[in-house]
């Protein structure tokens, strides 16, 4: 057991959980996702994704990958926020809102993917 | 690349971390501090503007508090997340600048960077393995030639000295041990252009480890390796190391051959020099008693080649019983007048400074030149940088043990025939070279010699190549006709003819030029440019034969030329 491998599972597995959190509810529904929810995910996946930094295995490699995807799509998510109500000037809609929550269902996926690996490789070492 | 990619992630990772971490708490205090709005309403900032607060706070641009002024609550965390921003910037630039200089990722930039100059080679190169005073005339040689070096040294200073030493070309080098076979490797050892390995480090030890792991990595690739010892020379050849200099005994072989065949001695230095330079005269060295001064690697080779022509020698060795000198010797350092003297040097004809102490070598030559004015003088010269003192000692003659190795590496690579043809002069009496030498004179103009060698191949000689596809028969006669004159001659000498395993010495003008033959020749620079011209040139070539030009372009070939030369071309 490693203080390294411990920081690094448990931003993993954070990154995808407050992901979770933001996407649970109704889809188009704004008060069920709020914006401090999406900022800590997008937070702890970029912590996560600058933990995979540098590992030259190929499983190493397959999980920065799948993080790589799961920072873009919050990125995007937080862009679809940002540009709608200040450079658009809109009121927050449902239609809106289920193009942010989709989009970080997508990242939720990637995440899911980073942990299932992350979950695989620590039983083939069997140790 | 990509190493270095991921070094450069790796080690900016707590960089990286820290300036996020620090950036979301400062984001998120600022969110969820309270403010007042430009009508005095409570508001609180979004994460968008946070953000964009952040941003140019902490890279220090500051455009002042927006979208309204801030309360006292927001100052007192905006000083705060100032001090944290700029720290963590500071720290993330500074580890960066710090990677840069690091030694470790230097090496590997510059590794990565060597290996793709040496991917890129698009023309046949040597490996060469230690920049010293042999690697380093080699590779001026080369370069100047046109031909492609790739450096190894494993003194970085010696790599600093290639790069200031202006050569034309790019020679790619690294820093590294040539033992190494990852080193190796990326030197391109199993790149298709790769001519030759040649180990010159300086080290028998480590010459015979890269012989030894060149043989492994690639069996058919040529190895040249330079060696001072006869066990490690053997050593190496009984792993197939193509060439194996030993330049003392070469050094040795030339000497005694200046006694036995002056002329021969002559013909082969004339024919080995490198073509900027001028000829060197005829030296007879007297026949009589000769002093010798130490007896190591150098003095063993001497003596042993002198006694083989029964030239009586008196030996000065300070070191009598490592060296294993003869029981005759006179124990001293030879730089007094008192042992010179009782070496008899007012009687002797000639004195040969072989120490491995350019100093001492100095000391004894100037010594016995006091004693005797009229003695013949030959050094050995360790440094190459001391050859102005050595020149301005006036020595007849100096062999410098690196000049020598490079020498001949240069004559294995430019003409290898060059070899065969010594070998067979050899057997020679000195009247032939003596013919050789007054025909020599008669070809140069300048006092310049070249010596060239030409290969009947496809790429080599297309004219020729493809004349003799046709079924043409050319003679060596042609091809050593002036392109400009076809009565005149070039000024040059066939030396030796290549026939598959049929070595001819001094071919006849009549011999027929086969394909896949090798000729080999001496003469002025003009000639050879001449000679290169001819044979890749179809329109000389048939110039040369017939003493006429066939016409070349469409419009002249369908309406000036006549019948026997049309045969000819549509041949």
């Amino acid at each position: 057991m490693s203080l390294e491998k411990i920081i690094f599972a448990f931003f993993s597995v954070l990154a995808l959980t407050l992901n979770f959190s933001f996407f649970i509810g109704d889809l188009d529904d704004p008060l069920h996702h709020t914006a401090y929810e999406l900022f800590a995910a997008l937070v702890v996946s970029l912590i996560a994704t600058i933990m995979k930094f540098g590992d030259r295995a190929h499983i190493g490699a397959l999980l920065l990958a799948t993080s790589l995807v799961a920072d873009l799509q919050l990125i995007a998510a937080t862009l679809v926020w940002a540009f709608a109500i200040y450079v658009a000037e809109m009121p927050m809609t449902p239609g809106i809102m289920s193009i942010i929550v989709s989009l970080s269902g997508g990242a939720l996926l990637a995440n899911l993917v980073s942990v299932t690996l992350l979950v695989v490789e620590t039983a083939t070492l069997r140790r | 690349m990509q190493r270095i990619l991921f070094l450069l992630f790796r080690r900016l990772r707590w960089p990286l971390i820290v300036l996020v971490i620090t950036y979301s708490i400062a984001i998120l205090g600022l969110v969820l501090i309270p403010g007042i709005d430009d009508q005095g309403n409570p508001w609180r900032m979004d994460f968008f503007h946070a953000f964009y607060f952040v941003s140019f706070m902490g890279s220090t641009i500051g455009f002042g508090e927006i979208p309204y002024p801030f309360t006292d609550a927001q100052r007192m965390w905006t000083t705060v997340i100032i001090y944290a921003t700029v720290i963590t910037w500071l720290y993330g630039i500074g580890s960066l600048l710090s990677l840069l200089q690091d030694k470790g990722f230097r090496q590997v930039l510059s590794f990565a960077r060597f290996t793709k100059a040496v991917r890129n080679l698009q023309t046949p190169f040597y490996i060469i393995c230690g920049y010293g005073d042999a690697g380093s005339q080699l590779v001026h040689e080369l370069s100047s030639r046109g031909i492609n070096c790739v450096v190894i040294d494993c003194n970085e200073s010696k790599i600093l000295d290639l790069e200031i030493d202006g050569i034309q070309i790019e020679v790619p080098s690294l820093t590294g041990d040539a033992a190494d076979s990852e080193t190796l490797l990326a030197a391109g050892i199993k790149h298709p252009q790769c001519r030759a390995v040649i180990a010159l480090t300086g080290s028998d030890k480590q010459n015979l480890t890269i012989a030894i792991s060149s043989k492994l990595l690639t069996p058919k690739l040529k190895v040249i390796c330079q060696s001072d010892n006869l066990d490690n020379a053997a050593n190496m050849a009984s792993f197939g190391t193509d060439h194996i200099i030993d330049p003392f005994d070469v050094f040795g072989q030339h000497f005694a051959m200046m006694f036995h065949s002056p002329s021969m001695y002559l013909v082969h230095q004339w024919l080995t020099s490198s073509s900027d330079k001028p000829l060197t005269d005829f030296q007879d060295p007297p026949r009589g008693n000769w002093v010798l001064c130490g007896f190591g690697r150098f003095g063993k080779s001497v003596s042993h080649y002198l006694s083989k022509e029964d030239i009586p020698t008196t030996l000065i060795e300070a070191d009598t019983n490592s060296t294993e000198a003869p029981k005759t010797t006179i124990e001293a350092r030879g730089t007094e007048a008192d042992t010179l003297k009782m070496a008899n040097i007012s009687d002797a004809v000639g004195i040969i400074a072989g120490t491995d102490d350019d100093t001492n070598n100095l000391s004894i030559i100037i010594t016995a030149r006091d004693l005797n004015p009229e003695i013949f003088t030959v050094s050995r010269q360790n440094l190459l940088r001391n050859n102005a003192i050595f020149d301005a000692a006036k020595i007849h003659m100096t062999m410098h043990p690196e000049t020598i190795a490079a020498k001949y590496i240069l004559g294995l690579i430019k003409t290898p025939l060059l070899q065969d043809f010594l070998e067979l002069a050899y057997e020679k009496e000195d009247e032939w070279a003596n013919i050789l030498l007054s025909r020599v004179l008669g070809t140069i103009e300048n006092g310049m010699l070249e010596t060239w060698e030409i290969e009947i191949t496809p790429s080599r000689a297309p004219a020729i190549y493809n004349g003799l596809l046709q079924g043409q028969a050319i003679l060596l006669r042609d091809i050593c006709t002036d392109p400009r004159d076809y009565k005149a001659q070039l000024s040059c000498i066939p030396l030796l003819a290549r026939q598959d395993d049929n070595r001819i010495l001094m071919p006849n003008m009549s011999t027929h030029i086969d394909d896949t033959d090798r000729l080999l020749f001496c003469g002025n620079a003009q000639a050879y440019r001449q000679m290169r011209l001819l044979i890749n040139d179809p329109q000389s070539l048939h110039y040369v034969q017939t003493g006429k030009d066939y016409p070349g372009g469409y419009f002249w070939k369908k309406f000036f030329s006549n019948e026997s030369d049309q045969e000819i071309y549509t041949k």
